[in-house]
């Protein structure tokens, strides 16, 4: 193979100079890719930065940190705040169950059918988001839903007298919980089955129980990418708005909805202020998604 | 062990329920339009609505040219960057990321105000316009799922070799690209595109921005004004997504396993 591509290069290099060659290739080198490039920087990279620079003027185009200062008011304040909490709650909540189907398809000893099984059905589910999700809830736990009225008949247990609401961060955080627990299984599976063997054996051979050996071998390989993914639902959380607007209309006040409603009908009085809500959750998913290229960096040495 | 095995069957029963009673509940709700039995009317009178119809045949064909448009963008990009230009992966894999990163709220934001009426690009000024824009928009939020499915699909093969057999044929870039490496990719292709499909065909956020007539708007719309068929169309939603899934996983049977060059 390497002898094959040297006499090539040879070849080429005797019937033309190499200098001329180049200058005729680097156009169509570059050529390539450039509907890439148009198309990210036409419909990613500068609608993002439009926004982003409008942020931080005013209506005559001025620099100015006004619209920054604004986010802090109490009513953009309070729909970041409700925001976060969901999406940390349903990420934590996600990863951890998410994690423990993992394991116990990895390395329950359950049937072999199962585990592929569960990885289709993660995959149908993780992408299972949005106003069907939300309906799905609704028939369940809506004060109508299923379990809702099983409980009623069967226990006598009023789920709604004792305060609980599906229209409410609960609510909102148990029906994420649904897209947030097959993507932790798909994306951590992998990382389970990169636990190699061996390691188990050495330990044991080293005399360490099973405990020790899920404290130092496993639970410190798994860390990394194990946070990474709480990261990045973290960030599927906080930008989602389908399933929150389809469930709770816009009675529940997170930032997607109280974006959608100033697109839609500039609430807030301010375009600018609009921009510089976009350029909050771009710098929350961002700054999330930042530490999660870290942490995969780390976790790839183990699981190469 | 014995215990580990049924903490093994203990935590996944319990993940089954969680996950099977809404579906069950969504299932049984569907089913009880007509007063005291279980009938499939909410499935009829859904399947039979025209706006229904008219919705999904355009949130297919929108599927349809942004399966295309992604394919155009990402099969030759992909393939360019592993035959001559690997030095710009990490900037392009980086770009691919962002629609993971940015919003699609913000993402179409974006476009409202920079491809207005008025605007030097008045994309939004015609209908035509704003449906390129939305098939746009949907290309860049599958981006992600597109250029890692091709970029998976082209490890898999030798693209140095298939070129320089190719060009010694007297092929021309256009030949390569859609005769050699296509077909080889194909499936890898294919399965970026039932994801993509499964992405945009309820996709809500864009089109209701964009205001495009499109499936994601009609169902919440539905959500918000009906009982019974919002369950049924739920159940439907659910089975198309499944029926992508599916598809992409007989497709990764048929896919070479093998990789024959390193990275």
């Amino acid at each position: 193979m390497t002898d094959l591509s040297l006499s090539n290069k040879a070849i080429a290099g005797n019937t033309a100079p190499p200098a001329e060659a180049r200058s005729l290739r680097l156009p169509t080198q570059w050529l390539g890719v450039t509907p890439f490039f148009v198309f990210a920087v036409m419909f990613l990279i500068l609608p993002t930065l439009y926004l982003m620079l409008g942020a931080f003027q005013n209506e005559a185009g001025e620099f100015t940190f006004a619209n920054i200062v604004a986010l802090f008011s109490a009513n953009i304040v309070a729909a970041y705040w409700i925001s976060i909490k969901v999406s940390l709650a349903s990420s934590l909540i996600g990863a951890f169950a998410g994690l423990a189907i993992a394991i116990a398809i990895v390395r329950g000893g359950l049937p072999n059918w199962i585990r592929s099984a569960t990885l289709t059905f993660s995959g149908v589910a993780s992408n299972f988001a949005g106003v069907p999700l939300a309906f799905a809830f609704i028939a369940t736990l809506g004060r109508l839903g299923l379990v809702t009225v099983l409980l009623n008949t069967l226990v006598g247990l009023n789920l709604y007298a004792h305060g609980f609401n599906l229209l409410s961060f609960w609510g909102l955080t148990i029906t994420y919980v649904y897209f947030q627990i097959p993507l932790m299984v798909v994306i951590i599976v992998p990382a389970i089955d990169g636990l190699k063997r061996e390691w188990g054996e050495a330990a044991a051979t080293l005399g360490a129980t099973q405990a020790q050996y899920w404290r130092m071998v496993v639970i410190p390989v798994l860390w990394p990418s194990f946070l990474g993914t709480v990261i990045l639902l973290f960030a599927n959380a906080f930008g989602a708005i389908a399933t929150a607007y389809a469930l709770t209309g816009s009675s529940l006040n997170i930032v997607p909805i109280l974006l959608y409603a100033q697109i839609r009908g500039d609430v807030l009085h301010n375009a600018h202020l609009g921009y510089a809500i976009a350029f909050g959750m771009i710098f929350i998913t961002g700054l999330a998604n930042i530490f999660y290229i870290w942490f995969r960096t780390r976790s790839e040495r183990w699981l190469k | 062990m014995k215990s580990g095995r049924f903490w093994a069957w203990f935590v996944f029963l319990m993940g089954a329920a969680y996950f099977f009673i809404p579906l069950i509940a969504t299932i049984e709700f569907s089913l009880r339009m007509r007063r005291g039995v279980y009938s499939f009317d909410a499935y009829k009178v859904v399947l039979g609505d025209s706006q229904f119809q008219a919705t999904f045949m355009f949130s297919v064909i929108v599927a349809v040219f942004t399966i295309l448009l992604g394919v155009l963008i990402v099969v030759p990009t992909a393939y360019w960057i592993r035959l001559r230009l690997p030095q710009l992966r990490p900037i392009v894999e980086f770009i691919t990321l962002l629609p993971l990163v940015i919003p699609a709220i913000v993402i179409v934001f974006g476009y409202i105000r920079m491809y207005g009426s008025n605007s030097p690009l008045p994309f939004l000024g015609s209908n035509l316009g704003a449906n390129a824009l939305l098939v746009i928009g949907y290309a860049a939020l599958a981006l992600p799922y597109m250029y890692r499915a091709v970029d998976t699909g082209l490890r898999t093969i030798d693209v140095r070799t298939l070129t320089e057999a190719a060009q010694i044929l007297g092929a021309g870039w256009g030949t390569i690209i859609a005769r050699v490496i296509l077909p080889n990719v194909l499936i890898a292709v294919l399965s970026g595109a039932f994801l993509t499909f499964a992405i945009v065909i309820g996709e809500f956020t864009m089109a209701s921005l964009l205001n495009r007539p499109a499936f994601g708007p009609y169902l919440q719309n539905l959500v918000a004004n009906r009982a019974y068929e919002p369950a049924a169309l739920s159940i439907i939603a659910f089975v198309i997504t499944w029926g992508c899934m599916s598809l992409i996983q007989i497709l990764s049977r048929f896919a070479p396993k093998s990789a024959n060059r390193p990275n």
